[in-house]
Formats: structure tokens, sequence, C-alpha cells
């Protein structure tokens, strides 16, 4: 899936390798080169290390014991210790196992909800024909520009209004109806992009809307549904907002929300047991990240998601 | 929406659900009778003005020194970028808070150089400071999109504009960013409008408050107090209201002066 190229991209990437400078003095040149290359690498390998280094220490900092935490800004404690993870996973009236169960379903539910919803949804505004539909396609697009906080206090009232706070249910079902125009819209580009005779020649086969839409463009969306799947759980994993406000019993709060009550209930002594969770409510992101981190990037510098 | 704009004109609590319409003083409460409302439109703004351009420059640059041919690209560029993707999650917050803190490792770098400091996000002066170095450090996404730009700058330019014996300076002025304005139109809007909603690292570094003494008290964080924390529905909607006209006036006068500085190729 990593290896998918975008065809938008690539039509419009000039030919590589086209530099063809006439140097007369060839040799001390490419010592300059060498000199400014290492210049650059030093320049570039100073700054992410001043980036990464506050999280590489607190990852430390959670294997330290926790009377350590603060032990200067170097790396190794005295000892190496998994005790604040014990002691940080029971941290509060409900522990962490509860937080990260609730942070995963309602990923899961939103990941499956968004590739269901917003693809059905691209799938109808690329390839049928209905009333409306240029309209309907510039009101979605207009919706992606308006901030989400206009439509908060109403929406608010209206769960409120089903009985629906301290439930999953706003949070995930808004996913499950294709609200999330930014994927949508992603995805509308690239079934664009797949030729239209694969669906007339399926469609002489005799296949319905729905053979075409599993057999012919799901296969050919792939990097789109990846993309959107990669986005839909980071940023559903890292939402805070949405369980603020809707998730206040402690039994339904997610890994951020958890977090944040351990931050605020806790002075400078139990710095080591928020570190490891902290480091633990990261690593799924990270890990996606270093297993995808090709698609991900590719689908930012073609689509512009952040 | 329209219920929300309808919200905005009355003053409905969710404790006290009798709604009657309060006409626009909701609009006029907020420009001239509510200090905090004012104090953090202020902070927003501050934030804005130097957080964006902050970030717009520092990814341009390491977007420029990633593609002069170096080697480790896929690395520097994966590595680069992990902090965007970290950036708005309370872990991170949260770590900010304590490296930022009195006892942080930033005082505890300052003072191995004899620089003895208070904790950063206890004190109203330099606490949003330390929000916007957070965005800046979580620029990574839009170096990604300026790199894929620089990446489609013809070669031929720099190597004509070599011949003619332009210098380095002056073939960054005069192709590289000429050359490279749509896109810097389109990260700095986007960087902005992300800018003018932040909320989490606000919420998390403040404990919620927005101190000390407001200092970081977003927009969006203000709005979400009035809303639910005080459950003043209808002032919350038209805060709200106030932040779209604001972010649609920001984004006209983008898309206005574009005309002005934005090429887009021709040729």
């Amino acid at each position: 899936m990593t290896n998918t190229t975008h065809p938008h991209t690539r039509a419009t990437v000039l030919p590589r390798g086209s530099r063809t400078t006439f140097d007369p003095f060839p040799r001390q040149a490419s010592k300059n080169l060498v000199v400014r290359a290492i210049v650059k690498h030093a320049l570039l390998v100073c700054l992410l290390l001043v980036m990464i280094y506050p999280l590489i220490w607190m990852v430390a900092a959670s294997f330290r014991p926790s009377n350590e935490a603060f032990n200067g800004i170097g790396l190794l404690g005295s000892r190496f210790t998994f005790e604040n993870y014990v002691s940080g996973w029971s941290e509060g009236q409900i522990n962490f196992s509860r937080y990260f169960l609730n942070s995963l379903v309602i990923t899961v539910l939103s990941i499956i909800g968004n590739l269901i919803a917003a693809s059905l949804a691209a799938y109808a505004f690329a390839r049928l024909e209905f009333p409306f539909r240029r309209v309907l396609f510039a009101l979605m697009l207009g919706t992606m520009l308006l901030p989400m906080h206009v439509t908060l206090v109403p929406q608010y009232m209206l769960f409120n209004s089903f009985g629906w706070v301290n439930t999953i249910l706003p949070l995930v079902v808004p996913k499950w109806l294709a609200t999330d125009a930014f994927f949508i819209f992603l995805m509308v580009q690239f079934i664009r992009g797949v030729p239209r005779e694969l669906d007339e020649s399926a469609r002489i086969d005799g296949c319905g809307h729905f053979r075409i839409f599993g057999r012919i463009i799901m296969p050919l969306a792939l990097p789109a549904i990846g993309t959107t799947a990669l986005f839909t759980f980071i940023w559903t994993w890292n939402d805070f907002l949405g369980p603020l406000l809707y998730l206040n019993k402690d039994s339904m709060k997610t890994v951020p929300l958890g977090l944040n009550a351990f931050l605020d209930a806790t002075g400078a002594s139990s710095y080591g047991p928020l570190f490891a969770m902290a480091t633990l409510s990261l690593a799924p992101i990270v890990g996606f990240f270093i297993v995808s981190q090709r698609l991900l990037i590719e689908g930012i510098a073609t689509t512009g998601l952040k | 929406m329209l219920y929300s704009l309808y919200l905005s004109f009355t003053d409905y609590n969710l404790l006290a659900p009798t709604a009657s319409m309060v006409g626009l003083d909701n609009y006029v409460r907020i420009f001239t009778a509510d200090d905090r409302a004012l104090t953090s439109i202020g902070v927003t703004a501050l934030y804005v003005f130097i957080g964006v351009p902050a970030i717009l420059v520092v990814s341009l640059l390491v977007a420029m020194l990633l593609n002069s041919k170096l080697g480790f690209l896929t690395g520097y560029r994966a590595l680069f970028y992990l902090p965007s993707l970290l950036g708005a999650s309370v872990a991170v917050a949260a770590l900010w808070r304590v490296i930022w803190g009195d006892e942080g490792i930033i005082n505890k770098v300052l003072s191995m150089v004899g620089i003895e400091h208070s904790s950063w996000v206890g004190s109203p002066d330099t606490a949003l400071m330390t929000l916007i170095v957070l965005a800046v450090w979580a620029f990574g996404s839009t170096m990604i999109i300026f790199l894929a730009g620089l990446k489609q700058v013809p070669n031929e330019l720099y190597e004509a504009a070599e011949m003619d014996g332009a210098g380095k300076v002056r073939r960054f002025f005069s192709i590289t960013l000429p050359m490279m304005t749509p896109i810097v139109f389109f990260n700095s809007l986007m960087v902005t409008i992300n800018a003018f909603q932040a909320f989490t690292p606000a919420y998390v570094i403040s404990g919620g408050t927005g101190g000390p003494a407001d200092s970081t008290l977003f927009y969006t964080l203000y709005l979400y107090q009035q809303g639910f924390s005080q459950l003043n529905m209808g002032y919350a909607s038209a805060l709200a209201w106030v932040l779209v006209l604001g972010l649609g006036i920001v984004t006209a006068v983008y898309f206005w002066s574009s005309k002005y500085w934005v090429h887009y190729g021709d040729n």
C-alpha cells in the first residue's frame, strides 16, 4: 500500500536529475559542496535534537524511579524501572485500562464509520447523477471552512435533548453520517481519477452500483482510504474537546481526559507516573506513524491535509 | 447552524431554559461590557500574529535545507513531521507544562549558563510565549507542503539565473519566493485558521482557566467557559458567530490580497 503512487503529483513533478551545470573547476566545487552538505546536516541534526529531546526526556523519565523524575536534564536514573507504569496505570478512581478501552472503542468505531460513510458519499458525488449535486457539493465544501465552534453549542443541545451526554454516541454517530467534509472531498478527488471506462465495462457485465463501488472503486482508492483511516485515527485518538464536552463521568473518560485529570490532581511528586501514562498515550500514534509514514507524508504533500 | 444564529440573539442558559430574545445585546456586550472577551480576542490575535509568521518562516527554512539534495531525506522528513502529529495531544501539552515549569528542563539548561528564571508557564508575561513555541514546534506538516512545492520549481529557472550571475539571496527572492507564492498562500491561510481555533494546549497548560491572569485565555477557551462551564449557551453562540465573522474577514483579506502577491504560473 505504501508504494502506491498518487497520479496527481506524479503528473506534475518535473523530471529529476535534469541539472547539468557547466562547472569550470570541478574538484574545488565538489569539495565546497561536501563542506556545505556537512554544515547542513549538522544544522538539521542539531535542530532535530532540540525538538525531539523533550520527548526522549519524557520517555526516559518514565523509566526512572519516581522520585528522580526531575533529575536534571540527563536521561539516566539510578536504575531502570517499570514502577511508574504500574502505579500510573491504576491512578484515579478508575484506572487507565478503562480509559484506554474507551478511547479504543471510540476510535475504532469512528474509523469504520468515517470510512463507510465518507466513501459512499464520495462515490455518490463522483459518479452518480442526482438533482442539486453541484449545489450540495459546494455546500459540503463550505462546511469545511466554518469553524467547528459554530455548531458546538446547538450540537450539544441537540445531543443533550437526546439524552446522549455521557455516552459515546455524540462522538461516534456524526462520523457515521459522513459529516467530515474533508475526507469526502479527498475521496471524491481520488475517485474522479479512476477511469470511468472501468465502471462502464462492469455495468455492461451486469454490476449494480454496490458491486461497482465494492469491487472496482474501493480497491483502486486504497491510498485515499488509508489516508482517511490514519488521520481519523490520529484525530480521534488525540481529540480532547469532544470528550471534554460529552463525557463527564469518570468511567466514560478517554485517555486524553484521564491524562488531563491526572495532571490537575497531582503535584510534582507523581510526575513519574504521569510521564509513563503520557508515553503510553502517544505510543499508538508513534507506532502507526512508523508503520505508515510514507503514505502519511505523501498524503499531506498531495492533499494539504494536516 | 441557523439554530446557533437564533440562540446568539437570546439569553438562553441551560439551567434556566426560558430563553427570551435580547436582540443584539449579546454582541454589544462582547465588545463593550465584557473585559474577558476583549482580553481573549487580544490573546488570540497576539498568538496568531506572532505564531503564524514564525511557523511559516521556520517551515520554509527547514524545507529549503531539506530540498538541497542531502541524503537521508525520508528520515529527516519523518522526524520533523512527527511533532506535528503529537502537538495537539494532551500528553505533549502536559509535558510542555512540566518542562517550562519551575523545575523544568528549560530552567535547568538556563541555570547551567547562569540564568535563573522562574516558571515560564506560571508567569503572565511568558505563558503565551510557551504556547507559541509549542505551535512552532509542530511545524512539520506545513514544512512538508512547502517541501513538495519546492520540488516543483523548475531547475531551469535557477540555472538561467545562475548564468546571469544572480547570487543565492537574489535567486531566493526572484525565483523561489515568487514561484512558491501559491503554496505560501495556502499554508498561511491554513495555519492562520488553525491558530484561531487552537484550544487543547491552552486548556491543558492553564488547567482550563486561561491563566495565569488570563494570559492564555484563547478565544475558543473563553467560548468553552461561557458555554459549557457557565452554560450561557446564548452568549456562547454569539461568541461563536463573532469568531465566524472574524475568520471570514481574515479569509476575505487573504483572498483579496492574493491578487497582489500570489503568482500562478502562466507558462
